[in-house]
């Protein structure tokens, strides 16, 4: 599977990014990226609920692809969430199903962000992630 | 002035866990355990397990005695008047599920149970689903701005129909000791059983349970350098009678038939199943081991660290600290930041602490804050730790701002 040119700017980035403050820097800065959601999108059904922060993911299949927004109140998930957004983002349902985030997160020297402890939203939201390439 | 802590060295994950540059500052959570508790879990099933109040066989005769020592111990710890007062449970959460059901036959329609507004998830769900089975009010005492239990709205609201009191001794977010004595003397002259959740508080200072004067005292192991899966219930002996048998099952019994059977009084009667007989015993070693320390020593050290850790928060801008914490703990919030960003940059710099809702939801949502972060104190804890913690709370802070 091919890498979107996004996401292989993400990797090139972290993978030059060294130590926790460049790292944090980084999150940040990705962050910023994310398309705002309206507050009509922040809805009871987009939340993720499982974190202890909150985590709003809006999803919808174009033409067969699907199209992401996230966001959180919490800027350092939001850069998570924007890194996410970069790799699975324009996919088809079975490119989705197929595609490891977990090793993607790993890639990008993040891994251990993705603990399942409930006070950790990125877990919580790739399960719905998995749930979503699942379902429909 | 560097202030370290003696007992440090008594517990051998503090140096592998600084090994791994962690720093460890969350003890309310759980705690670390001294080597006296390792020991007795290796000799335990290094040298023979066997189950208790069962076997005539000597390994069995063995663990009965190592598991009924460690219950003295406890009765010892707590000055309960008895050792038959002390009831082992799987944790304090399923002491106060125990209870809810224990109790339940005693209450009906229109009957009263009390909880503070600080009460954590486990001493106000038993009380909440009871409630909802039996068709009872919940009254919820609410706290003042220091983060008491209000005393005169309490006095108010604890009335004739009140049933049970069921409160927490030292509030696990707000690090307040509650007005006991005041709070169980009047729900006592209103005829309501009192149930108290030491959950946090049996871990700071000496607790007599007698001096206290509850029906129901409750504590689980972990968080006082005990093995986890074990919890306590000390019942005064009149009040356990009260109690209706919950789960059944091994040694509980008296006597079975196929379609009738007759129970145990407590404490085995409460006891179902094959019990955490190793922790248990390592239960014991550990209250040996904070026997043999010098009580007055502890506490003037966590005073002084506690202390520490107040004035490091109040000396930065825009800390916010819930309530007015009086031993073990500090929660705070940061104006203008998320205590999850927070949280990411403290883990990132192996500063182990604890952001969220602390099991307590209703109290963070009455406060207006969907979380906090929570810096808790071990007798292990020593100043060098919490000069981690603000070094990386100040380096966190540069970067969000």
């Amino acid at each position: 599977m091919n890498m979107p040119e996004q996401a292989r700017q993400a990797l090139d980035a972290f993978e030059q990014g060294k130590g926790w403050e460049q790292r944090a820097r980084l999150l940040m800065q990705w962050g910023e990226r994310l398309e705002p959601l309206a507050e009509t999108e922040k809805t009871e059904a987009n939340r993720v609920h499982g974190c202890e922060s909150l985590v709003w993911l809006v999803a919808e299949q174009v033409d067969g692809l699907w199209r992401f927004k996230a966001s959180s109140d919490a800027r350092l998930l939001r850069g998570l969430l924007a890194l996410m957004l970069v790799r699975v983002q324009g996919l088809a349902t079975d490119e989705l199903a197929m595609l490891d985030l977990r090793a993607w997160f790993t890639q990008l020297g993040l891994e251990r962000q993705l603990s399942p402890s409930r006070s950790n939203g990125l877990h919580a939201v790739l399960q719905r992630m998995a749930e979503l390439a699942s379902n429909r | 002035m560097f202030q370290p802590s003696p007992w440090r060295a008594d517990f051998p994950a503090i140096a592998a866990l600084q090994r791994q540059h962690q720093t460890y500052l969350d003890s309310a959570a759980t705690s670390q355990k001294p080597q006296a508790l390792l020991d007795a879990l290796s000799h335990y099933y290094g040298h023979g397990a066997a189950n208790v109040h069962r076997a005539q066989h000597l390994p069995g005769a063995l663990a009965t005695q190592a598991f009924e020592t460690s219950r003295d111990k406890v009765a010892a710890w707590l000055n309960a008047a008895d050792s038959r007062q002390v009831v082992f449970t799987h944790g304090a959460t399923s002491a106060l599920n125990l209870l809810a059901y224990g109790l339940e036959h005693r209450l009906e329609a229109g009957d009263e149970i009390a909880v503070s507004a600080l009460e954590h998830h486990a001493n106000l769900l038993p009380w909440q689903q009871l409630a909802h089975r039996r068709n009872l009010r919940l009254v919820v005492l609410p706290l003042d701005a220091h983060g008491y239990i209000d005393l005169n709205q309490a006095l108010q609201l604890i009335g004739p129909r009140t049933r049970v009191l069921a409160v927490s001794q030292l509030s696990n977010v707000l690090g307040t000791w509650q007005p006991l004595p005041a709070l169980l003397a009047h729900a006592r002259a209103q005829g309501a059983l009192t149930v108290v959740d030491g959950a946090q508080g049996v871990v700071h200072g000496r607790h007599d349970v007698q001096q206290l004067g509850c029906d129901f005292y409750v504590f689980s192991s972990h968080k006082l350098y005990g093995p986890d899966g074990v919890g306590v219930l000390y019942g005064h002996s009149q009040a356990l009678g009260l109690l209706r048998h919950w789960q059944f099952g091994g040694e509980m019994v008296q006597l079975a038939e196929y379609h009738s059977a007759s129970f145990r009084p407590a404490p085995l009667g409460f006891e179902a199943g094959t019990p955490p007989i190793a922790g248990v015993i390592g239960l014991g070693a550990t209250l040996g081991y904070l026997a043999s320390l010098d009580a007055q020593a502890v506490a003037a050290h966590e005073t002084s660290l506690h202390q520490h850790l107040l004035r490091g928060l109040a000396d930065r801008e825009g800390v916010r600290i819930l309530g007015t914490p009086q031993a073990a703990l500090a929660s705070f919030v940061i104006e203008g930041v998320h205590n999850a960003d927070i949280a990411h940059l403290l883990t990132e710099q192996g500063i182990a602490v604890r952001a969220g809702h602390h099991c307590a939801m209703p109290l963070l949502k009455g406060l207006g804050l969907e979380g906090a972060i929570r810096v808790s104190l071990g007798l292990y804890n020593d100043s060098d730790d919490l000069q981690r913690f603000f070094a990386a709370l100040d380096q966190g802070l540069e970067l969000l701002r």
